[in-house]
């Protein structure tokens, strides 16, 4: 919370941003009215919102984070083709199956991130957290090998998650 | 016929034929959770593409760019997966019927498990 202190009027930077930017995309346009009323509210919103806020890790390696979302958005059209050659054959052929996935990382920003990664891609959709938040079980469509299907998701998408984050 | 008709009629195509196998997924799969798959997954390619044609279209159309659809892109990227999460987790909730050849019910079991402990454990 230091950081909340340094930047009284600006207290989330980042949401900041990201309001400015999403204001001129809704409206398309760069026009100066919209210039202004994008700045004032991506300075008031944050002042209004900012003691909702939970404290969440930030981004170390904001590199790796973009090259983890481009990994991420060329699995999400190589499931889809997998599920939808799924979906079109024989129904018999699929083995669906629950598994759960053992997690390193505890904060709940990454997890959230890391349970919707698992929903995006490849034939799996994350169903609950356990309580101690050791656990995340899953469901996947076509479960051939259940330790392999770990690994792919401890190897792919956490361990980069983890770096990311730096925890 | 303009190049730029003949891509931005390629994704529309791409689109809808994502979109369609989406919905067949739909009503075909045999039981709810693997119904989840197809709209969490099959929907997102097929609105994508139809997006991507339409940035295309009403980028030449106009002569600027229309970058407005990745918002939509972005805000389906975010809620799909949450919705597709919540549904999952009522299904654990009210003892969805599963196909029989399903496995790993013991894990089903103990996501459920966990689940009614959450809800004893809840003090607001």
């Amino acid at each position: 919370m230091e950081n909340t202190r340094r930047f009284r009027f600006l207290p989330m930077p980042m949401h900041s941003v990201l309001l400015f930017m999403v204001w001129l995309l809704l409206n398309n346009t760069l026009a100066l009215g919209h210039l202004l009323l994008a700045a004032f509210l991506a300075l008031a919103i944050p002042l209004l919102v900012a003691p909702l806020q939970h404290t969440q890790p930030s981004v170390r390696r904001p590199l790796l984070a973009v090259k983890q979302v481009l990994l991420v958005l060329g699995d999400i059209v190589k499931a889809n083709i997998e599920v939808a050659i799924l979906v079109m054959g024989p129904l018999s052929r699929m083995k669906p199956g629950f598994v759960a996935v053992p997690l390193d990382i505890e904060r709940e920003l990454p997890i959230t991130l890391l349970a919707s990664t698992i929903s995006l891609t490849p034939g799996t959709v994350s169903c609950e957290l356990s309580k101690d938040r050791r656990f995340l079980y899953i469901h996947a469509l076509n479960l051939v090998d259940e330790e392999e299907l770990i690994t792919t998701i401890k190897e792919r998408y956490e361990a980069p998650l983890k770096e990311i984050f730096g925890c | 016929m303009d190049w730029i008709e003949i891509i931005t009629a390629v994704f529309i195509l791409i689109g809808g034929l994502f979109t369609l196998i989406g919905s067949i997924g739909l009503s075909r799969l045999p039981d709810f959770y693997m119904r989840l798959h197809a709209p969490t997954k099959a929907t997102t390619l097929g609105l994508g593409a139809l997006l991507l044609a339409s940035m295309i279209h009403f980028t030449s159309l106009r002569g600027y760019f229309s970058i407005h659809e990745l918002l939509i892109t972005f805000f389906l990227l975010i809620t799909a997966p949450v919705s597709a999460h919540m549904m999952a987790k009522a299904g654990l909730h009210v003892k969805t019927r599963v196909e029989d050849s399903t496995r790993g019910l013991e894990v089903r079991d103990a996501a459920k498990r966990r689940n009614e402990e959450n809800a004893d454990d809840y003090q607001p």
